[in-house]
This record gives C-alpha cells, structure tokens and sequence, in this order.
C-alpha cells in the first residue's frame, strides 16, 4: 500500500523558483535530536528502520501531538496512516501482512512514536503488541486469518482487557467469568483501564473459566466488540496520555463462540504472563521516546534562553542537569536495547523484561521533571511541551504492570534463585 | 534505436544526494564552500520526479517497463538511491566519485547521462529530472541532456500526459506568462517544477514494507571512467564567502539632506 502523505512541511513547497526555502524559528528547532546512534549501537539496516519511523511521526504525529492532548481523542485517522507505513504488524509474519522483524524493531518504533506523541505511542504499543501479537503467537490459523490482516492495516482496532476494578496487581484474582453455553461462552463482569477500549473492533480477553482453579482456570478470548452482551463505560478522564482512548468494558451474558477461544481452555495464566514479559520490553521504548522528547527540548532552550548575559545552559547548575538527563537516558536505552536484542535471540528474561521497564519509567519521570525544570516559568506553561511529556511519562509507573509489581517481581526471581532446597 | 510500435516505456530518473533543504548551511572555514558535514537527502526537485514517474507507471500500468534511478556522487549517494527504490523505482545504477572529488558540474552530469542512456540496450524513452538542484540551483542538466541527445525537451513541467501508442508526452510547462502546453515526440527529456498554486505531484513517503523490498532491488556500480566520460569540473571555484550582514539604514529629514548623503556615499548622478 502506498502511503501518500497529506499536510507536508509548507515552507518547502513554497519554494520560489530560484530561492531556496526560509525556514522558521519554530520549525527548524523541531530539527535536533541528541539520539546517539553509535551508542545506541544500531546497525545500518536498524538506523535506516529508525529513520523512517522517525520521519513519519515527525511528520504525521509531532506537530499534532500537543492538539491531540488537548483534545482527549485519539486521531482515528491515524489508524490507517501507521497501517499504511507498515508499523502495526512488525513481528507478525509477512503472511499476514507483517514485517517480519523483531522485538527489537518493535521497540524502536514504539521509542520514535512515543518521542513524537506519547499517548499515540500508547495506544500503538496497546493495539500492535498487546493484541496484535498476543493473537500472533497464539491464534490458530483461522483466527490469524480472520482477525490480523484488518489489525495490520489499521483498518479495526485492537485491545487487550485483563485489569477489573478489583483486580489490579492481583490480575490473577480477576472475577470476569465465563460459563460455558451451547456452541460457546457466555461472560459476566467488567474489565477496567482499558486501552482502545473505546474504539477498539478486537480485543483479547481473559477471564475465569475455573474461578475454583484460581491461576490455572483463565481462559484468552478474541472478543468482537459487535458480540451480544458487549458494551463500554465512557472515556477515562486521565492525567495523561490524553489522546489515548481508555474506558471500562462490561460483558452482560456477552457471547462468545466457541472458535474465538485463544489459546486452550484454562491455559490462558500463561498466554497472560509471557505477553506481559514481551508487553513490557516494547513499552519500555514509550519512556525512552519521552525522556529523549524532553531532553532533546530542554537543551536547545537552556542555550537559546539568555539570563545575565548568557545562556543559561552555561551555568553549572544546568550543566549538571544536562549531564543528568543525558546520561540516565542512553544508560536507560543501553538497558532496553540489550534486553530487545535477547527477546530477539530467543533468551526472554522476566527480571530483565520487567527491569528494562522499571528503570527507564523510573528515568523518563525524572528526566521529565526536570526538562520541566530546565524552562523555568515557561516550563509551567502548557504552551510547551514539558507538561504534556511529564504527564505522559507517569502512565508507565502504573501501565503494564506497577513500579512496585515489577520491583516485587524481580526480587521474587532471585528469592527462587536463592532457596535452599 | 528507434523503438518498435509496440515497445514499452523505459524510464530513466537522475537523482541528486543534496544537502537538506532544513539545515542552516554555513561557510566552511577554508571558505571554499559550505560545511558539508551536515543532513543530505534527495533534491527536492528530483524527488518529484521519481514520483512522476512512479505515477505515469500507475497510470498507464503495463506499459511502463522499467523504471530506473541514476546517481553521480560518493558512496553516501547510495541511500538516496534506496529512497527512491523505496519509492518504486525498479533498479538503480550508481555511478560512484570518490568522497573527497569534487561535485561534478552539469556538463559532466550530462555526458555521463548520455553515456549510460547509450548502454541501455532496451533504450530510454523518458528522463525525468528536478529543474535544478538545490545546492548549485544551475538548472542545466537537463537541457544539456537533450541537446547532447538530441532529444526534445520540457523543462519546468508542471503536468505530464504520457501518450504511448502515439509515442508522445503532452506537458504543461510553466512559463513567466502563465502556462505553456507541448507535444513532444518520444524520447523525451522532461525537467519538473514546483509550482506554487498546484504541484505537479507531493512525492509519497516510503513506507516500512517498501523499504525492505528495496533491500532486494539491484543496483549496478559504475565509475565515470567505465563510461568513457571525463567528469573533471571546467570552473574553480576561487573563494566563498557570506553575504555581507546588512547593515541598518538612516533616516533624514529633507531632500537637501538626502542629496547630501548620496553624494557622500558617491553617487553622483552622472553617467561614469
């Protein structure tokens, strides 16, 4: 597919026949980036990859992200737009209109998204890994077939529900149930913080087939949101991420047929726990996208910014902001990009899956806070980026997963590690 | 090589890897040129035409045959190359200088053109290039190109109908007085513009998928030497400077005062 593009850069095409384009203050700052591919240690092929997504959301998604917040909504025309570009089914394989690639790719692209607009990242990294793939590594072949061409191209919208407003961290504890009817299921409950839960055509589920089972009676659903028994809750109100779409779902006796089972019956704790090892790895590109928004931002202000007769970047106080940010955000980066590179090799550790994640939410929050800081008073003012940045960067303390879970988590690891048998 | 009645169209697209039309350039400090060590991409220009081309393709489908990008430059070049592969260009032939030559000059351009045009064994039945490139803005390859070739010509177009059975190209120029129409016989050297009200067209941005298909697509490396062509610039440039910075102006209060400070500065008002 081809993707034409709508609303390019205007100064170019405005061009005079023999003078070469004027280029504005507010446009050409947009043009720095302090992303370091040698230290990134991103290969040709990677960089190009890079480049391209950088230039789409450079074009498509930053000059609408701060509108995009405003509003509340995600640009339904968007959709299409990452589905043209080839972005929804990067790890999915070709045969169904993926790319082929993988983890890695993944969360480099979630990483430029994010850089771009936060939110648009989110409800991405929601619809292409949380859905997309789920139904890739576990779908049979009808239901890859019926369901993942639409996803790739952006033409439904994808979803994943497994949180309810009583079961958070406790996921397992989860009371949606699903009874078992002729020719299928019928489910009863409500799912919570949902992504594209709003909009979304198709949504992986998990409920309780077992509820006397506890861990071991979870089954995966595919839900089609035109199913009997389906409904939403109005649009969250959130902090940030606030042009990405989240509600509640309620089932009411909702229909299931029995095809639309993902995974096998009972089986689904483990569909739903080694999703979230992948879910975070590519999420965590969303903190570092952010954090290197930020920075990026911050460091051309602080030197185009003059106080006492200089700009304020030279001052050591700033400098050793710069220095900090700097340098949390490519540790950070270093952490993420050899925790992809493992994924890819087929070695997927959930400490490290879920140590990619704490740490950079961790650093994108800081470095947020103080980007903010960098603009003094203008920091404050919603004229500017960093407030919009800063409330996006809180999301990934609480989405997929608490600091205070992951933390849990990879202490738990190293408790087994450790027992004495 | 005059092409059969039912031969295909084969199309040859130059492209140049220029310094991005976003960077501030700056003198370099030897003051021979600008600071090269910035963002390059694909001229502007040129860009529109390999979407020309993509799009005559798309319009009259089977019988555009080929569609092939040439580029004379460093190695870098070959990620403009890709580009416009990505874009849907068949195959590219990159015609490599060394990084510290110099950037060929038009006439140099041409010849080279015109050399790889006759090894085409299936033959060339349209050029299509950017009016100009945005580092030099010389504006001659292309009318080089079709003098040496003998070809016709339509420069600064900005609307192109490919008529394959009667082996025309009608093309809308746009000229100081407004826009001008021409049928010209194939082959043809067309040179594309940029028009302020209506574009010729708004070049695609390649897509992921189409990216990596263009990792597939083959690219021939050529050097001008291998074409019998000497690229050797005929002009040295002997310094480059900026624009002097401007300077602020007065105000007076009569004409008196006015005629006085323009005979201070020297102007006498008398013919020298």
């Amino acid at each position: 597919m081809l993707a034409l593009k709508s609303g390019r850069l205007i100064t170019a095409r405005n061009l005079h026949r023999n003078l070469r384009p004027i280029i504005t203050t507010s446009q050409r700052s947009r043009q720095i980036s302090t992303y370091n591919i040698d230290i990134a240690g991103l290969t040709e092929e990677q960089a190009e990859f890079r480049n391209a997504v950088a230039e789409f959301a450079e074009r498509e998604l930053a000059p609408r992200a701060a509108q995009i917040d405003k509003s509340n909504n995600f640009p339904s025309d968007v959709w299409e737009k990452l589905g043209d570009m080839g972005l929804l089914g990067i790890t999915v394989s070709s045969k169904y209109g993926g790319l082929d690639l993988g983890y890695f790719h993944h969360t480099l692209a979630m990483e430029e998204l994010s850089r771009a607009s936060g939110s648009v990242a989110l409800s991405y990294g929601a619809h292409s890994n949380l859905c997309v793939n789920q139904i890739h590594r576990h779908g049979t072949e009808a239901q890859k077939q019926k369901y993942l061409p639409d996803l790739i191209a952006g033409k439904k919208v994808g979803s994943l529900a497994m949180s309810e407003p009583g079961s958070g961290s406790d996921v397992v504890s989860m009371s949606l149930r699903a009874d078992k009817i002729d020719g299928g299921w019928k489910l009863n409950g409500n799912k919570f913080w949902i992504t594209n839960g709003p909009t979304a055509s198709t949504l992986v589920v998990y409920a309780k087939t077992a509820p006397e089972r506890g861990s071991k009676g979870i089954t995966a659903f595919i839900i089609e949101n035109t199913f009997e028994g389906f409904s939403t809750h109005q649009k969250l109100d959130k902090f940030g991420m606030r042009g990405s779409d989240t509600c509640e779902l309620v089932f009411d006796n909702c229909k299931v047929p029995e095809e639309n089972v993902l995974g096998q019956v009972n089986k689904g704790a483990g569909v739903l726990m080694s999703g979230l090892d992948l879910e975070r790895l590519v999420l965590s590109g969303g903190p570092l996208g952010l954090a290197q928004a930020t920075f990026d931002y911050a460091v051309e202000y602080v030197h185009d910014r003059k106080q006492f007769g200089q700009p304020v970047g030279t001052f050591q106080l700033m400098q050793g902001k710069i220095a900090d940010m700097y340098t949390s955000i490519n540790a950070s980066r270093a952490y993420v990009y050899a925790v992809a590179r493992a994924c890819d090799r087929g070695q997927i550790s959930r400490r490290d899956c879920a140590g990619a994640i704490l740490y950079s939410t961790e650093k994108a929050i800081e470095v947020a806070l103080e980007g903010m800081q960098c603009l003094g008073g203008n920091g404050y003012i919603n004229d500017y980026p960093m407030g919009r940045i800063l409330r996006d960067s809180r999301l990934y303390a609480v989405g997929a997963g608490t600091q205070e879970i992951r933390r849990m988590l990879i202490g738990r690891e190293f408790n087994e590690q450790f027992k004495s048998s | 090589m005059r092409p059969s009645a039912v031969r295909l169209l084969n199309i040859l697209v130059p492209i140049k890897r220029a310094v991005d039309y976003a960077v501030k350039i700056r003198v370099n400090p030897e003051q021979t040129g600008i600071d090269l060590n910035v963002k390059h991409s694909m001229n502007p220009f040129d860009e529109i035409a390999v979407e020309e081309a993509v799009r005559i393709r798309e319009r009259l489908k089977d019988a555009v045959k080929s569609i092939k990008v040439v580029t004379i430059g460093p190695p870098k070049s070959a990620e403009t190359l890709r580009t416009a592969l990505a874009m849907g260009a068949d195959s590219a032939v990159h015609v490599e200088i060394p990084d510290s030559a110099p950037s060929p000059e038009p006439l140099g351009v041409a010849k080279t053109l015109k050399a790889l045009i006759e090894r085409q064994k299936e033959g060339v039945d349209i050029v299509i290039l950017g009016k100009q490139a945005i580092d030099d803005d010389a504006g001659q390859t292309g009318q080089m190109l079709a003098g040496l070739m003998g070809w016709s010509q339509a420069t600064f177009a900005s609307k192109v109908e490919v008529n394959p059975e009667q082996k025309v190209a009608n093309i809308t120029r746009e000229i100081d007085g407004g826009l001008e129409e021409l049928r010209c016989k194939l082959p043809v050297i067309i040179t594309t513009d940029l028009r302020q009200v209506q574009l010729l067209n708004e070049p695609r941005y390649a897509s992921l998928p189409n990216i990596m298909k263009a990792k597939k697509k083959p690219v021939e490396k050529l050097t001008a030497a291998e074409l019998g062509v000497d690229i050797t610039p005929r002009l040295e440039t002997i310094k480059v400077t900026e624009p002097p910075k401007r300077v602020g102006g007065g105000k007076v209060a009569n004409v008196d005062e006015l005629l006085a400070k323009l005979k201070e500065a020297g102007f006498t008002g008398k013919r020298a």
